[in-house]
C-alpha cells in the first residue's frame, strides 16, 4: 500500500497517525505541506526513524523546492520523486490511501 | 493503467487542486489512461467559468479545462455539492429558475455514482483533498 500525507506534521496528526497504521513493506509519500516530516532534526523526525527498515520513504521533489527545502535536509533514506515518481509509485502498490 | 482521480478541495485553498492536476499530467505524459476526475464537497468550486484570478497567476479552471480538451478527459462535478455551492449546468439553471449557467468547458455535473463507477472501473484511486 502506499500512503500520502498532504499536511505538516506540526499542523495535524495524519503524518502520525499514517506510521502507526502503515504495515511493513508500504510506501510512505510526503506531498505538499507534508514535506516538512521529511526534515531531520525536527521533534517529529524521531518517529520515523524507529519505521525506516519497515516502510519506504519518499518526498516529492517539487514540493520540496517550493518550499526552499534543500535536499541535503533530508532524514537519511528518503527518496525525491518528481510527479512522474508519484505515478509511477501509485502504479507500483495497489491502494494509494492519502492521510487528509 | 486506468486512473480515476477525486479533488475534494476548492482551488487557491491549499494545494490539493494543484497537486491534482500536475498527477493527471503527470500520468497522460506516462501513457496511462485518465478515466474520469470527479469534484466533491468544495473540489467542485474548480468547475465555475465564472473564475477570474490575476491575468499573472496561474488559472487552475481554465487548465483542467484545458487538459480535458486536449486528452477527452471527463471531469465530472458532485451535483449534490455542486447546487449547495452555486455550481450549475444549463439545465440545472433553468429547473432552478437562475438566470444563468457557470459550469466551466470540459466539466460536466452528474451524480455520485460516476465516483463509485470510477473506483470499480479504475485500477487507482487517488484522492487530493484538505
Amino acid at each position: 500500500m502506499l500512503h500520502t500525507v498532504n499536511k505538516s506534521p506540526f499542523e495535524t496528526s495524519t503524518l502520525l497517525s499514517c506510521l502507526r497504521h502503515a504495515r511493513e513493506g508500504d510506501a510512505v509519500l510526503l506531498i505538499e505541506d507534508g514535506v516538512y516530516g521529511a526534515l531531520k532534526g525536527t521533534t517529529v523526525a524521531g518517529e520515523i526513524w524507529p519505521r525506516k527498515g519497515q516502510l519506504a520513504f519518499y518526498v516529492l521533489g517539487p514540493d520540496l523546492e517550493a518550499r526552499g527545502l534543500d535536499k541535503s535536509r533530508l532524514i537519511d533514506g528518503f527518496k525525491v520523486v518528481d510527479y512522474g515518481g508519484f505515478v509511477d509509485l501509485v502504479a507500483e502498490h495497489d491502494v494509494t490511501q492519502s492521510w487528509l | 493503467m486506468k486512473f480515476g482521480i477525486v479533488v475534494n478541495e476548492g482551488p487557491y485553498t491549499h494545494q490539493a487542486s494543484d497537486s491534482a492536476y500536475q498527477f493527471t499530467k503527470a500520468a497522460l505524459e506516462k501513457g496511462h489512461e485518465v478515466f474520469r476526475v470527479f469534484f466533491y464537497h468544495d473540489g467542485v468550486n474548480n468547475g465555475t467559468r465564472l473564475t477570474v484570478p490575476p491575468q499573472d497567476e496561474r488559472h487552475i479552471q481554465r487548465n483542467w479545462s484545458s487538459l480535458a480538451e486536449e486528452h477527452n478527459l471527463d471531469l465530472v462535478v458532485c451535483i449534490a455539492a455542486a447546487q449547495r455551492r452555486g455550481i450549475l449546468d444549463a439545465d440545472e439553471a433553468k429547473r432552478q429558475g437562475k438566470d444563468t449557467d457557470n459550469i466551466a468547458p470540459g466539466f460536466r455535473i452528474s451524480g455520485l455514482g460516476q465516483l463509485i463507477e470510477a473506483g470499480i472501473q479504475c485500477d487507482r484511486l487517488v484522492i487530493f483533498g484538505d
